[in-house]
């Protein structure tokens, strides 16, 4: 019975990660776009995208620790930390792991962002639009309920929401208030001969 | 001597993403493009938090702090 108990916890877990993670996304994309209205402020937006991530960790944290120590499996410390590695569905867990590791660094140098600067933290952040669809393909792949009803509703909610913001964001052009001014000055400064 | 802060910010990094403003709206307020203007002067005690969060939540590192040194009475 115990043992069972962890096999629903790791799948729970999973699919909860995956809600929270997508949510996370929506979220940093509606940041990046600017959005806001009276009730709801930018700084809203961005709370809720740091505070969604570091919750998406604990879930993610508890799918993985779950899913090493339940005995069905037997899958050991080192399928869960080295990617395809596994001998249990060995591709379909490695991208589990991949996408674990992508956030992992993402997670990291969002915490050390004054450390490593601006352009370096937003490099890395791009990442994500790796880690979300290997995860969510690690999710159907692995997924022990991947083709029940309920979870394809979700993961397909998912999809909906990220890839619609991702599309907006992408048909968006910069939101930036004085971006046509700034490009025209580098224009202007590159035409320039030196003397 | 004490310890005063100030807030900066840098006008290369800022884009207007107008969170400061948000966050701490009794020193900094936005001009007609959405940048700030920040309040001249050392920060008030009571509203350090405050600034410590607007220049956490700033989306591109623009917003810092700057330490002042200034003689007591001075």
């Amino acid at each position: 019975m115990s043992n069972s108990i962890l096999w629903y916890t790791t799948r729970g877990a999973g699919a909860v990660t995956l809600v929270l993670l997508s949510a996370v996304v929506v979220m940093g994309i509606l940041s990046a776009l600017r959005v806001q209205s009276t009730g709801w402020p930018r700084f809203l937006t961005t709370g809720l995208h740091r505070n969604l991530a570091l919750m998406t960790l604990v879930f993610l944290a508890l799918h993985i620790v779950t899913a090493v120590i339940d005995p069905f499996t037997n899958l050991g410390w080192g399928a869960a930390l080295i990617p395809f590695s596994s001998h249990y569905r060995t591709l379909w867990l490695g991208l589990g792991v991949v996408a674990f590791e992508l956030l992992l660094a993402i997670v990291v140098t969002s915490l050390l962002r004054n450390l490593i600067g601006h352009y370096a933290w937003r490099a890395i952040h791009w990442l994500t639009y790796a880690s979300w669809p290997i995860a969510v393909v690690h999710g159907f792949g692995t997924g022990t309920d991947a083709w029940s009803a309920w979870l394809i509703v979700v993961t397909a909610a998912c999809i909906a929401a990220v890839g619609t913001a991702a599309l907006y964001r992408m048909l968006t052009g910069s939101t930036d208030p004085l971006a046509s001014p700034r490009t025209e000055f580098r224009a202007g400064v590159q035409r320039r001969e030196l003397p | 001597m004490t310890k005063e802060f100030a807030l900066t910010v840098d006008r290369i990094k800022c884009d207007g993403r107008g969170l400061c403003a948000e966050l701490l709206p009794e020193m900094i307020r936005l001009d007609e493009w959405g940048y700030p203007i920040i309040a001249a002067g050392p920060i008030p005690q009571h509203l350090i938090p405050l600034a410590q969060r607007a220049v956490e939540d700033c989306p591109v590192l623009a917003l810092a702090f700057r330490r002042t040194e200034r003689s007591k009475g001075g």
